[in-house]
């Protein structure tokens, strides 16, 4: 299988590394050889956090600016951090629920447009989805739970030769026991939720 | 039962690359391990501590590096299976015991993980741990892949038991925290009771032991030398005419590069794995045929020179290139684009690279700076040393979460280099200026190097201030236990030291202990040190409210909001404090109350008194 290369960005506290993993298990039990890295820069403090999971045959563990194949993006001010790992052939994912910096809560700084810059990024990608991943987990009852919206989308886009199925079993076998209920709906909404939301 | 204890060899499991150390030290039959923790390493020392709970590994976390590595040394001189895990750093400190230890060599085996961190992600530099191996004589093996880290651990408890020597296992940072699957092998027996033979000719350094002892090293790396000539782990793939020459993560960009390029018929590779003793007759043979060889290495040009010594002493003429200005960096991290890049302009062959897409026209991103957290209590003892000298005095710092008093609006911190080294500069920047001069140091920070330095300034009478930030773990690096921490809770039976005692034993004459959340008991606590002279010291005692948080009987306090009413909202506890439970709306300041741990330091420093407590009721609502 050709590699392909999926780039996660998140703020610390979001769950992304829960997410990769999941994503990797589930890779291993679809018998599609994988590596991944994760980045957090003192993630408990409020930092960025990144994950590279690389899928296919291979030996590298990071993905370079240009690179991506996927770019799933939890935090819609990240994902425009992140553009430049992206090129034409992309495919971006990403939740438009904004958790701004500290420091433009405080006001001493200022949040982009993410809105217009999300649709000025889908003009240079093949395909860029938006989704409201905490509004979706809210519905799934945690808003801790955005990490698996986010994965359900990925997994519901149909880019990775992976079953649904299998990422709901590694869901079950893989997270807490106590949220596997609320992962598995949150899981769900984003597989719909790519599916049915305003493709860019 | 832990994770890492599964006995299914040949069963595969995802672990990350520091994981996988860990279980290759099982499967080697570890007995006994003690670290300091230090990014990118931790995660190795915790699966030990863990482990240690529940079977008869013994580990512990001790005070230092240093400690740590001469504490795995007794153990091994008494036969046993040791390792000490460090950050890059952390061997400078154990580096004083390392390079005799060469010379003693060792009973059973000792591995020291030395994990390096390319970009410095996490670091305060991001030296090249390679030449000590050089340095001290020692052998170094430097995996490339998470299952081989599982593998090679494995390997360098073989070779340390072999060569009686301490082998050092370096990493770096995209190895440790990177993921994959990792076939299982068999789990080792443990062996913890240990014999020791006194040798005193042998083990005790007086010149004219070192003196026989130095040619018995020399012999030792001989055959270091042929094995690494040997080994597998330094393996020539491809038999074409351009070289290139790889280690650790390099090798993954290398292979999947020439994949991609579709060039893997034109090139040979050496892989390193084995890199001290550099593997001299296996790069013969690799040279030998070659026309050109690029050597593909983050951080110094050690293979580089390595191989251009080879390549005199072979007397080959092909030209070797490595580090240059279009060719690699000694700075940061490789990517896998960067040495596709140079693998084609150094051996001219056509590579269209990716084209990001266009990022100038994309709004400027606010960076997400990491931020000492909401109820932090060094950012209540900042701005209470703040409210009595701003910045009129010199602030040398130390390592750990509290470096981040470093950002606005707190400023603190002025000089920064290495672990306890806040304090031991202190006394330079006071007699050379005559300036008021308050160093910080954390707790495990103290226990680590500050006794030294504070007793070396205690007995030369100097004039500086010593505010000790004890929170009572080790923050930065995930609340690892230092030597004032109780673990009663865990049911593990420690002795913790009292800072204040340890800073009187050590003869200092002026120590206040106070809580920095009393805000102004703090301010008037560091205005009397102000008016002491010689060394005095201020211990800020709280919790960290995210160790806190895991403790039993925790109780999340009554949390705060501001009253708009009374709010004028010139927004001073802005400016002082800036906890990131604050937030600006409309102009006005608002707390999460999600975020706010109730420390109460903002409702203390409002001159308005516009902050308020919560209602439990409202709270619920
Ligand atoms: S210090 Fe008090 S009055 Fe001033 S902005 Fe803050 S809450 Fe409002
Ligand atoms: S009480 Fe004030 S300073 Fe303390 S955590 Fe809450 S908002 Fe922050």
């Amino acid at each position: 299988m050709k590699t392909t290369r999926i780039m996660i960005v998140a703020v610390g506290g979001q769950g992304n590394i829960l997410a990769a993993r999941v994503l990797g298990e589930a890779a291993a039990a679809s018998g599609i050889p994988f590596r991944m890295s994760e980045f957090h820069g003192m993630a408990q403090r409020g930092g960025v956090v990144e994950s590279m999971v690389l899928l296919g045959e291979g030996k590298g563990y990071c993905i370079a600016d240009g690179e991506t194949d996927v770019l799933l993006g939890f935090e819609p001010s990240e994902t425009i951090r992140a553009a430049k790992k992206c090129s034409s052939r992309s495919v971006v994912i990403t939740s438009t629920s904004q958790l701004p910096p500290f420091t433009v809560a405080m006001g001493q700084d200022r949040y982009p447009d993410v809105k217009q810059a999300i649709e000025s990024m889908a003009g240079h990608v093949s395909k860029l989805i938006t989704l409201d991943a905490t509004s979706l987990a809210l519905q799934a009852g945690s808003a801790q739970a955005g990490n698996m919206v986010m994965l359900g989308a990925l997994a519901g886009s149909g880019i990775l030769p992976i079953e649904l199925k299998t990422f709901r079993n590694m869901i079950r076998t893989k997270t807490k026991p106590q949220f596997t209920e609320v992962n598995l709906i949150a899981f769900d909404l984003g597989t719909f939720a790519v599916n049915f939301s305003r493709t860019e | 039962m832990h994770i890492l204890l599964r006995d299914k060899p040949g069963e595969q499991m995802l672990l990350l690359g520091n994981e996988a150390i860990a279980r290759g030290a099982l499967e080697a039959g570890v007995a006994f391990a003690a670290a300091y923790p230090g990014t990118p390493s931790s995660e190795i020392a915790l699966q030990f501590f863990q482990i240690s709970r529940e079977t008869d590994l013994y580990f512990e976390y001790s005070a230092n590096e240093k400690v740590s590595l001469e504490m795995a040394a007794g153990a091994a001189m008494c036969g046993l299976k040791t390792m000490a895990t460090m950050k890059h750093v952390g061997v400078n400190v154990a580096a004083d015991a390392l390079m005799t230890l060469a010379y003693t060599g060792i009973k059973g085996a000792l591995v020291v993980v030395a994990a390096d961190d390319p970009f410095m992600f996490s670091s305060q530099n991001e030296q090249d741990t390679r030449w000590y191996g050089k340095l001290s004589g020692l052998p170094i093996l430097e995996p490339s892949t998470v299952d081989e880290a599982r593998e090679m651990t494995v390997k360098a408890f073989e070779l340390s038991e072999m060569l009686e020597l301490p082998v050092i296992l370096r990493t770096t940072t995209r190895i440790n925290h990177a993921s994959g699957m990792v076939t299982l092998g068999p789990l080792g027996k443990r062996t913890i009771q240990g014999h020791f033979e006194k040798k005193p000719m042998d083990y005790v350094c007086i010149p004219a032991v070192s003196r026989r002892l130095h040619p018995r090293l020399l012999d030792k790396i001989a055959r270091a030398a042929a094995f690494s000539d040997q080994s597998s782990l330094n393996r020539i793939e491809g038999s074409g005419k351009w070289g290139i020459v790889c280690n650790g993560v390099s090798y993954g960009y290398v292979s999947d590069a020439l994949n991609e390029l579709d060039m893997t018929d034109r090139f040979r590779v050496l892989r390193v794995g084995f890199s001290h003793p550099f593997p001299e007759n296996r790069v013969r043979q690799f040279l030998d045929g070659c026309e050109t060889v690029l050597v593909a290495e983050e951080g110094e040009p050690y293979m580089e020179e390595a191989i251009r010594n080879c390549a005199q002493r072979f007397g080959m003429m092909l030209p070797i290139h490595g580090k240059g200005e279009t060719l690699f960096s000694k700075l940061y991290e490789f990517d896998p684009l960067m040495v596709k890049t140079v693998i084609a302009s150094c051996f001219d062959l056509p590579f269209s690279p990716p084209v990001p897409i266009p990022v100038d026209t994309l709004p400027q991103v606010p960076d997400r700076p990491p931020n000492l957290c909401p109820g932090c209590p060094h950012r209540a003892t900042y701005a209470a040393v703040r409210e009595v000298f701003g910045d009129e005095a010199i602030y040398p710092t130390d390592i750990g979460c509290y470096t981040l008093g470093l950002l606005p609006p707190l400023h603190m911190g002025d000089f920064l280099i290495a672990m306890g080294a806040g304090i031991g500069s202190a006394g330079g920047f006071s007699r050379a200026t005559g300036r008021k001069v308050v160093a910080f140091i954390g707790d495990s920070t103290f226990f680590h190097s500050g006794l030294s330095p504070l007793a070396s300034a205690v007995y030369n009478n100097h004039d500086f201030m010593v505010v000790v930030l004890d929170n009572g773990t080790t923050g930065m690096t995930g609340h690892q236990p230092h030597p004032g921490v109780d673990l009663t809770h865990l049911n593990m039976d420690r002795t913790p030291i009292s800072i204040e005692s340890a800073v009187k034993g050590l003869g200092v004459k002026k120590v206040i202990t106070v809580n920095p959340f009393k805000f102004r008991k703090t301010v008037e606590a560091v205005r009397e040190l102000s008016r002491f002279q010689g060394v005095s010291v201020l211990i800020a005692k709280a919790g960290c409210p995210l160790y806190e948080k895991t403790l039993p009987g925790f109780r999340k306090k009554q949390v705060f909001q501001v009253n708009p009413a009374k709010c004028r909202s010139h927004k001073d506890c802005v400016g002082k404090i800036a906890c990131p439970a604050f937030f600006v709306s409309e102009g006005m300041v608002k707390i999460d109350t999600e975020r706010c741990t109730g420390c109460t330091v903002c409702v203390q420093i409002c001159p308005e008194n516009a902050i308020l407590p919560v209602s439990r009721k409202e709270v619920r609502q």
